[in-house]
């Protein structure tokens, strides 16, 4: 499918703000109206009237939706869908059209699909990530033909699994490898993707988005899945160049560059995605030093006991590590030349990488008036305070929670189609999360909740020669929390049991030691 | 290995001879076909001897107050020792305290020093809490110990009656020769009289429950009901016997009605009556009685009980009938002949007979003769404990474990001025009380006879070499006769010496008078001694085979050659229930331990039938007194208490509980239940009543139970209650405790005294969970397991851990959960000792279509060489087929 060609037609400022003006397009008279900042397009041409009028009509809305009425009979047609709103056999089509950053109108000649078949809905996605385009391949497969889907993608990149990324940092895998969405997957699919140009502006009103380029498109839902950033500590020199993040494939060709450019790095944050740069940039053959602001790595993920096991390992692969260590400033004037701590150390380094957290990025909901904490607010169907506005993914805020890995994205996007498919029965409850460290040789499992608590109890075993250590939390006579150091392969049996809430009473004095073969049941792993 | 030795086995009264053969620091050991008790066959712990001959544990150097010495120093200590006290204070102020498992010559030697040198008779044996009142009753009723029975009776028998004889556990050649008998000839019957529903049960046709201490108001009801049958021998009771009108008079007044008699033993009446109409109208019956009879205070009239239905009957002195007394101990037999009871003289006379004293005393050219019964066991130790004894050596046996109120027992040797020990190892409880140890030859060193059961007197003999300076007892005994100034009558040389004189003595003054009659014994030499073929006596001069029939002629060994009913008064057990010790309790063998486990527990396939001391009971009364399955049981009575395993096997009747008398301080922390049994002993044989000591049962609470096998042995601090037992290079501890400190690991490590460097530790502390387990390149060095309730990990697979060189990667992963990732790799605990076969397999047998011992044996060899685990196979296969039901 060829897509066609945006034809330039004027400046915004051409157009009286909420009038109309007529295009002559390929021959198609077009109307294009401006209603404040945005612009629409639809056929100029009135099916009530066979008189190509509209471009002349007023501009109003009625019960919030933005009209334009004829200049003869006077019915009111959609700016957004076309539909006439008195007598709904009659319609005309509606283009694409945007307004660039610098005011220039363009429209494509083409008739949006939605169109073509009336009874379908449009869908707007904004975001090509994991979370976007699980939700996506679930809708098409609970209901291929519901929506006419418009996709927007703030990176120029294809959609790749973000997971992996530290497999490319590390060299163990390229770039392209990664990729799960090429281009043709959307033609295939019929879906419209706007590639490297952002969503800047919902407008709830009309329903309608804006990007970057200046389209605008309608929607009847929206789903937002704009995920979340890097982010940077506010100390001073954080700017400076050499300083990196780890958050997209940007950044991983960015250290790779940098790898081969430069010798010390220094990386803040001793995470998941610390450790998954450090050991992917000491592969690379960096001398790497993780800064680490308590005295327990991964310690959203690990106890103090796990946490000495994994830093042994990774002390045994050349990485160095300062713990109970803050960062007060990124030293250099042109370049990072070091980081500076508070306790008056200077690392001297080429290179940083932060990977102190992430951020939901919820800049375009909130100004779209959606409500946000954290992260936008969602219920268990993964709709926005506006119910026509879905989210899903790490940009949400779930339940007080949000969520930086894919396990809870999954869950969610299988809930969240189901809603967009109208087959809403599921609810998503919130996700107990498991964590692996993906870092070859090393393993590590991490799930649920494993502080000290009163009512929790542990089971512990230690084999120091084979290096594994794996801690189980019961609560309740229910596993609540697992770590597992050296041999995580039941992980994903605990992890069973934790969701399902099994009473584990019969199996306690063996849980440690491996599920039990008779259960016959092949590990279910994601 | 060299050639195989004809010898005897050193356990039970059956005495089967065995073929044994000396490698390269192993022994293996196989049945003597030839041998009249046993045709080849050998029970599980006869199998298992090679695997004790080891020289881990034996006493191998004289001792003086814990120092080793030498032979002579050791030697004069005890010859001045024992000389000083008899010179101060007389010589009933020193005693002997011998065993059943010496052999005849030693037995003879120790005998003649007391009685015809030393001039006391307080020389007593271990065969007093076994067979004494059998002893006695032989000579109330025959005039002489006499058992009128021969194995192959047994098998000619048309009703086998066993009393109070777990003979499928304690006697298992015996045993399986009835089974096969049986087989062979189906309308055999077997009744079992006993409270217990033991193993022996499994084949019998009729099993009496009867109340405990009831035997004789039961076998008086028989003699009365055969009287009111007219099933009396009326020829033989006019010609052969005195006192049948007493005897029956006393039956008829104590036991006349069978309704009351079956409402008074606690059985059925038909039953009852099945029972006596069989044994009325069998003329070939067999009752075989064992300790359930002996060990009482009543236990010489109950005895005689039985013998009176016998003579009633005048079956008597044919083939497949009499009275059958099945000894325990290898060499009580022995032991009698030689007159080592403190109430005998020797060759079967009689210590009070004048005649025989001067007898005796002319054969030995005696300077001193004993002319008094001396102390019985019970009151040896008594006058120890009253200071009236001052020097005791005791040989051979461990009587602070088996004597009944033990505790005084060993209060009494601590508070005794010369404590003499010989022995073959050196950690018994007794040892440690000594203040001379001297080293014993053990079996397979040393050489001699014992005569078995059935009067059968077979060689032990030797086929390894002494190891370091242990002498046979014999040996010692002179050596010490020797340095108390009796050198002539000490010279021996040779056991065959010995044996000879001991013949010689048999013949003296006996023309017929007595029938212990070794005449044709008499001069053998050297080459013929060692040569000996088992020979049943009396073997008078002229007969050299030997006289298998004795009172075929129906002549007796009372002075009037007549035999005696004795008038029977039924009584109760001296001590009886009461609400304080609401439960009796009963004490025996287990099928795969013998006595106090010197030998047997060092075999490892022996101790995994049935490793712990265990308390049985049955299941309601175990919920009655709140004991949980599992959980440790204190059993206290009057006399003592101790704590032990809570067992319901199902044997057990309401009321009653039953504990093996094998544990002791080396191999359980608190298991002697010697140290609860009754003091009451019977007024004629002074055999304690071992079967009948009012008790009760509490929980013994503790906080956590756990286990620990290690290649180490382990001292066991900090532990509340333990219990050891030997595998295949480890030792495996039962363990429970009342504290566990807040650090486990350096406890554990502590613990199983244990090093680090690979050390697998598992923790779950909410539930009171903790399991370790140490390696040393990869092959499991110990391990330990601790949990809050009894319910552990099999040890068996563990054990089985031990055995291999390094540890699979799998095993690994799995060793702490205790059990292999493949549950197939777990063969349970172990049912049959021979072959080491598990519950596990054997119900994997039977879920594959076995349906009998024989199939389960086919497949898996389970009960196919001693046949001991029969009675548990067909157990299990009741078992699951209830399950399946």
């Amino acid at each position: 499918m060829k897509k066609p060609d945006w034809t330039a037609i004027c400046a915004i400022d051409d157009i009286y703000p909420d009038c109309g003006v007529c295009a002559l397009v390929d021959d198609e008279q077009i109307a294009i109206f401006r209603v404040g900042d945005a612009v629409y397009a639809i056929g100029n041409h009135d099916p009530a009237s066979d008189a190509n009028v509209l471009s002349r009509g007023l501009v109003g809305d009625i019960g919030g939706e933005l009209v334009v009425a004829s200049p003869l009979y006077k019915q009111h047609f959609s700016l957004l869908t076309g539909r006439c709103i008195e007598e709904p056999e009659l319609s005309v089509p509606v283009y694409p059209v945007r307004l660039s950053e610098a005011g220039a109108v363009s429209v494509q000649c083409r008739p949006t699909p939605a169109r073509a078949a009336s009874t379908r809905r449009r869908l707007v996605v904004i975001g090509n990530g994991m979370a976007a385009m699980r939700t996506l391949e679930e809708l098409l497969e609970l209901a291929p033909q519901a929506y006419d889907i418009t996709v927007f993608a703030a990176e120029p990149r294809d959609t790749y699994n973000r997971i992996l990324l530290s497999g490319v940092l590390a060299g163990d895998r390229r770039a392209e490898e990664i990729v799960t969405h090429p281009p043709d997957w959307f033609e295939r699919h019929g879906i419209v993707l706007h590639r490297g140009d952002a969503v800047v502006r919902i407008d709830r009103g009309t329903r309608t988005v804006r990007s970057r380029l200046g389209v605008v498109a309608p929607y009847d839902r929206l789903l937002i899945a704009t995920g979340s950033t890097a982010a940077v500590l506010p100390v001073p020199g954080n700017d400076l160049p050499g300083v990196l993040t780890f958050r997209d494939l940007q950044d991983v060709d960015a250290m790779l560059a940098a790898a081969g450019q430069w010798r010390r790095v220094v990386v803040i944050g001793g995470g998941l995605l610390g450790l998954e740069a450090a050991t992917g940039l000491a592969r690379q053959g960096m001398q790497v030093s993780v800064v680490h602001l308590t005295d327990i790595l991964m310690d959203r993920q690990l106890d103090a006991h796990a946490a000495g096991l994994l830093r042994q390992d990774l002390e045994g692969r050349g990485l160095k590590f300062c713990m109970n260590a803050e960062t007060v400033a990124i030293l250099g004037t042109d370049r990072v030349t070091g980081v500076k701590l508070a306790d008056e150390r200077e690392l001297p380094c080429d290179l940083v990488v932060m990977a102190t957290g992430i951020r939901p990025n919820i800049a375009l909901a909130k100004a779209a008036g959606l409500r946000c904490d954290r992260g936008i607010l969602v219920d268990d169907t993964l709709l926005s305070f506006d119910p026509a506005i879905y989210a899903v993914g790490e940009c949400v805020q779930h339940r007080a929670t949000t969520y930086g890995l894919v396990a809870p994205l999954w869950d969610q996007a299988r809930v969240c189609a189901a809603h967009l498919a109208e087959r809403g029965v599921r609810r998503y409850a919130g996700s107990r999360v498991a964590t692996q460290l993906k870092v070859s040789g090393i393993k590590v499992f991490s799930a649920g909740d494993f502080s000290e608590r009163v009512g929790r109890e542990s089971l512990v075993l230690h084999d120091a020669k084979r290096g594994i250590y794996k801690r189980l939390i019961i609560e309740d006579g229910r596993v609540r929390g697992a770590v597992l150091y050296g041999e995580t392969a039941d992980g994903a049996w605990y992890f069973d049991l934790m969701n399902e809430g099994r009473k584990v009473d019969d199996l306690r004095d063996q849980l440690l030691f491996g599920r039990p073969e008779q259960a016959g049941l092949a590990t279910a792993t994601q | 290995m060299t050639a195989a030795v004809r010898t005897t086995c050193p356990y039970c009264g059956v005495g089967c001879g065995v073929l044994a053969s000396a490698g390269q620091g192993t022994v293996a050991v196989h049945g003597d076909p030839a041998h009249p008790a046993n045709r080849g066959a050998l029970c599980s712990k006869g199998t298992a001897l090679g695997e004790t001959v080891g020289l881990e544990g034996r006493l191998l150097r004289p001792r003086m107050h814990g120092q080793e010495v030498g032979w002579d120093a050791a030697l004069d200590a005890v010859a001045a020792g024992f000389r000083r006290v008899i010179d101060t204070h007389g010589p009933d102020a020193v005693a002997f305290y011998v065993s059943g498992q010496m052999l005849t010559e030693d037995y003879y030697v120790a005998n003649k020093l007391m009685k015809g040198f030393i001039g006391s008779a307080n020389i007593d044996t271990n065969s007093r809490l076994c067979m004494s009142s059998a002893v006695a009753a032989h000579q109330r009723a025959f005039g002489e110990d006499l058992v009128p029975v021969s194995y192959t009776d047994l098998e000619q028998a048309d009703l086998v009656i066993l009393v109070g004889s777990n003979a499928a556990w304690c006697h298992p050649v015996l045993y399986q020769r009835i089974i096969k008998a049986k087989e062979r000839r189906p309308g055999m019957r077997l009744v079992v009289l006993d409270p217990r529903r033991t193993a022996t049960c499994d084949i019998a046709d009729l099993h009496l429950p009867l109340r405990s201490g009831t035997d004789a108001m039961l076998f008086n009801g028989l003699l009365s009901w055969l009287s009111k049958e007219r099933l009396v021998d009326h020829a033989f009771v006019e010609h052969s016997t005195r006192g049948a009108a007493r005897a029956l008079l006393a039956a008829d007044n104590t036991a006349g009605d069978v309704d009351a008699v079956a409402r008074h033993c606690g059985v059925q009446p038909g039953d009852l009556r099945r029972f006596y109409e069989w044994f009325g109208r069998t003329e070939r019956v067999i009752t075989a009685f064992s300790m359930g009879i002996n060990q009482s205070s009543a236990g010489t009239d109950k005895a005689n009980s039985i013998i009176n239905v016998h003579l009633l009957t005048g079956r008597n002195g044919r083939a497949g009938m009499g009275p059958f007394s099945i000894t325990g101990q290898p060499n009580a037999m022995g032991g009698r002949e030689v007159g080592g009871l403190s109430n005998m003289l020797a060759a079967h006379m009689d210590l009070e007979n004048p005649e025989h004293r001067a007898t005796v005393q002319e054969f030995w050219n005696s300077p001193r003769m004993a002319s008094k019964p001396g102390l019985k066991a019970v009151d040896l130790f008594e006058a120890i404990h009253a200071g009236r004894i001052r020097a005791v050596w005791i040989m051979a046996t461990n009587p602070i474990v088996s004597l009944p109120n033990a505790d005084r027992a060993r209060e009494a040797l601590r508070r005794c001025e010369l404590v003499v020990v010989s022995d073959c190892v050196a950690g018994t409880d007794t040892a440690a009380l000594a203040h001379v140890l001297l080293p014993a030859a053990a079996w397979g060193e040393k050489s001699g006879t014992v005569t078995n059961s059935d009067r059968h007197i077979s060689r032990q003999r030797a086929f390894l070499p002494l190891p370091g300076a242990a002498r046979p007892d014999w040996w010692t005994f002179c050596q010490v006769a020797r340095r108390m100034g009796y050198h002539r009558g000490f010279d021996f040389e040779t056991p065959a010496q010995i044996f000879d004189e001991h013949a010689r003595l048999s013949t003296a003054g006996n023309s017929g008078q007595r029938a212990f009659d070794l005449g044709g014994l008499v001069g053998l030499g050297e080459a013929g001694y060692a040569e000996l073929q088992p020979v049943q006596w009396p073997v008078r001069a002229a007969t050299v085979t030997g006289d298998t029939a004795l009172f075929a002629d129906q002549r007796f060994y009372h002075p009037d050659r007549r035999a005696r009913l004795i008038a029977v008064n039924p009584r109760p057990p001296k001590f009886g229930r009461d609400e304080e010790f609401p439960l009796v309790l009963n004490t025996g063998r287990i099928r795969d331990q013998w006595h106090s486990m010197t030998r047997s527990g060092r075999s490892p396939r022996l101790a995994m039938h049935l490793p712990e001391p265990f308390v049985d009971l049955h299941s309601a009364d175990a919920l009655a007194f709140g004991l949980a399955a599992g959980s440790l049981v204190r059993v206290v009575t009057r006399w003592g208490s101790m704590v032990a395993r809570l067992r319901t096997s199902g044997e057990m009747a309401r009321g009653s509980i039953f504990v093996p008398i094998h544990w002791n301080g080396s191999t359980a922390s608190d298991a002697r239940v010697g140290a609860l049994t009754s003091p009451a002993v019977d007024p004629v044989s002074g055999e304690p009543e071992f079967k009948h000591t009012p008790a009760r049962v509490e929980p013994f609470i503790v906080s956590w139970y756990g286990f620990a096998l290690s290649r180490r042995d382990l001292a066991l601090h900090d532990v509340s209650w333990w219990a050891c037992a030997t595998g295949a290079s480890f030792r495996r501890y039962e363990l429970a405790g009342r504290r566990i400190p807040k650090e486990r690991s350096r406890w554990a490590q502590q613990l199983l005294e244990a090093d680090t460097a690979d050390w697998i530790e598992y923790e779950d502390v909410s539930a009171g969970t903790y399991r370790a387990v140490e390696l040393q390149a990869d092959r499991i060095q110990s391990c330990l397991f601790v949990a809050a309730r009894p319910q552990l990990p099999s040890r068996e697979w563990l054990a089985g851990l031990f055995a291999k060189a390094t540890l699979s990667a799998s095993d690994r992963a799995s060793v702490l959960a205790g059990r292999p990732r493949d549950p197939g790799a777990d063969s349970g605990a172990v049912v049959c000792s021979c072959h080491g076969v598990g519950r596990r397999t054997i119900e994997a047998a039977i879920g594959n279509g076995c349906k009998d011992p024989a199939a389960i044996g086919r497949l898996t060899r389970a009960g196919t060489n001693c046949g001991s685990c029969v009675p548990e196979l067909r157990r299990i296969i009741g078992d699951l087929s209830e399950v399946s039901a």
